[in-house]
């Protein structure tokens, strides 16, 4: 069976999607991902699409589901790289993927990841200040 | 007046038949020199289509086409299933309508991506689903 | 036709030029050196292909005959020849030959079907003149659409990861295509994580308008990068509430000015007055 796969770079999981997704191929990655993120308390995850050159609603449905279902579980999924005839389609198509958090390439997301968990850790000082 | 110039059928029974599918369309929209972007929105409209084929119909039967209408080339795909039809197609057109475990935004989403859409369904009897996309378009 | 009267016109080759050069002189459709040249060879050309088809008006003996005129007619339409002048051309030589014909036949009847061929044959020409004077003409009105399109559509660089895409003009939904194409491709290659599309130079919001201003957006975002809509006149902002457009979700600013400072809050720049 064909696997899409997911690195594990210290806090975060690095997932490159180098192959035109099938249905059954996407929704093995959001088990995958789900499954790793919880074996290894990942804080974040990062999905760089720009080789993907198409992305129906059944992807940006799984896209959609993987930055929910990371975000439940504590960690912040940022999509990187996506092509701009695939960002028009999906708006042409009525799809947004809300939720999900873009970023031009990895750099830019990687960045993100990580201003992310930094104020993340500032938000909770400041609700923990504010019971005191 | 529309002219088909190229022709081929492909028999779409299991999901690993889509990738091929997509890939077969897109060779006929690069043949024309229809830009990147119409081409993706051509291969996201074939995806949603396909799987309505596969999910509703039980597989089926897709023809890719190259077409002209005298000013402009174009592809056309057509899509047949003998599955069971659907009962309400001005229902289906509507945005957020779905009997299916997707987003509801399948036939009318798919709609927008393309220059030419046409249903034509029977209960029973199955649907055929013809799309057109035109190079300029 | 027995005697192949049309393929003996090549025998008078050189009279046929000098009477047909008189009468080109004549309706003053004529620009000296250049035509004399096409009109020589032209004329070998054609009196060749008119002996070898015997008379068949659809010989392929013509194909290269018809090559010769779409280029002597695109060439005389580049010098400023109108259609009408290229078909007068082609009129003037019907003339000439038939001239020629009636002085070396005298049986009417051969004289008759000769000059119906004739006729049939150089109609067919003026004919494939006008069709490629026209598809030059449609060349040039597509590659304007192009150019247009392409011009009214400028992404300017404002500063380091900040673009500019001032629109001019209305906005349907084929140049929102263009225009969302040309923002989102700048946002990919300058690396630029803010946009700014400055609606200044539109005319008039209505809700159709707006939803393609929401889908640039929109497209913006799912690239990883924020857009901010300025040049929000006060009709528009009128006419967009009274419409009830929800723009509440995008960024709006009145000028490029406060959006291009709102873009520096945003990658956190301060712009300081050197004391």
């Amino acid at each position: 069976m064909e696997r899409i796969p997911i690195l594990k770079m210290g806090d975060f999981l690095l997932v490159t999607i180098q192959v035109d997704l099938y249905d059954q191929l996407a929704e093995n990655l959001e088990s995958d991902l789900i499954n790793t993120i919880n074996k290894h308390n990942s804080k974040g995850v990062l999905i760089d699409i720009s080789a993907v050159s198409i992305i129906d609603s059944f992807m940006g449905r799984i896209l959609g589901n993987i930055a929910v279902m990371s975000k439940i579980m504590d960690a912040q999924t940022v999509v990187v790289g996506m092509q701009p005839a695939v960002a028009i389609t999906l708006v042409e198509l009525g799809l947004s993927l809300n939720g999900v958090i873009s970023a031009l390439n990895v750099e830019k997301g990687m960045d993100l990841l990580r201003a992310k968990m930094y104020n993340g850790d500032n938000e909770e000082q400041v609700y923990d200040n504010s019971n005191q | 007046m529309t002219t088909a110039t190229n022709k081929e059928e492909l028999f779409i029974v299991k999901e690993q038949d889509v990738v091929p599918l997509r890939n077969r369309v897109k060779d006929y929209g690069v043949r024309i020199g229809m830009s990147i972007l119409n081409q993706t929105k051509l291969i996201t409209a074939t995806s949603e289509l396909v799987r309505n084929l596969l999910k509703y119909g039980g597989g089926g039967k897709v023809i890719i086409e190259s077409v002209n209408n005298g000013r402009d080339n174009g592809v056309r795909v057509t899509f047949i299933d003998k599955g069971p039809g659907i009962k309400d197609v001005a229902m289906a057109m509507q945005d957020g309508y779905s009997t299916g475990k997707s987003l509801g935004l399948g036939l009318p989403g798919t709609k927008r991506l393309v220059n030419e859409f046409d249903i034509q369904t029977e209960l029973g009897n199955g649907t055929t689903v013809t799309i057109i996309k035109w190079k300029n378009g | 036709m027995q005697n192949n009267l049309l393929g003996s016109l090549k025998e008078h080759q050189n009279k046929l030029l000098t009477i047909w050069s008189d009468l080109l002189q004549a309706n003053g459709s004529t620009d000296g050196a250049t035509e004399e040249e096409e009109s020589k060879e032209f004329t070998a050309l054609l009196l060749d292909a008119l002996e070898r088809s015997n008379g068949n008006a659809n010989s392929h003996e013509f194909e290269k005959v018809h090559d010769l005129l779409i280029g002597i007619s695109s060439s005389r339409g580049r010098r400023g020849f109108s259609p009408r002048e290229n078909a007068q051309y082609l009129i003037a030589f019907k003339e000439a030959a038939s001239k020629i014909l009636s002085e070396i036949e005298s049986d009417p009847s051969n004289l008759y079907s000769a000059n119906l061929q004739l006729s049939t044959i150089l109609d067919n020409m003026t004919i494939l003149t006008f069709e490629s004077y026209m598809k030059g003409r449609e060349d040039v009105i597509s590659r304007q659409i192009d150019e247009i399109s392409e011009i009214s559509t400028p992404v300017i660089r404002v500063w380091d990861g900040v673009v500019a895409l001032p629109i001019i003009g209305t906005l349907d939904s084929s140049r929102t295509q263009v225009v969302m194409e040309n923002l989102l491709q700048q946002i990919v290659d300058t690396g630029s994580s803010i946009a700014i599309l400055d609606i200044s130079g539109v005319p008039a919001v209505d809700s159709l308008v707006a939803q393609h201003l929401i889908k640039t957006v929109s497209a913006t975002r799912l690239m990883g990068a924020e857009c901010i809509i300025s040049g929000i006149r006060p009709e528009i902002a009128q006419t967009v509430v009274h419409l009830g457009i929800d723009l509440t979700g995008i960024i709006t600013k009145a000028s490029l000015a406060s959006a291009l400072q709102t873009a520096f809050d945003m990658l956190q720049l301060t712009v300081v007055k050197r004391k």
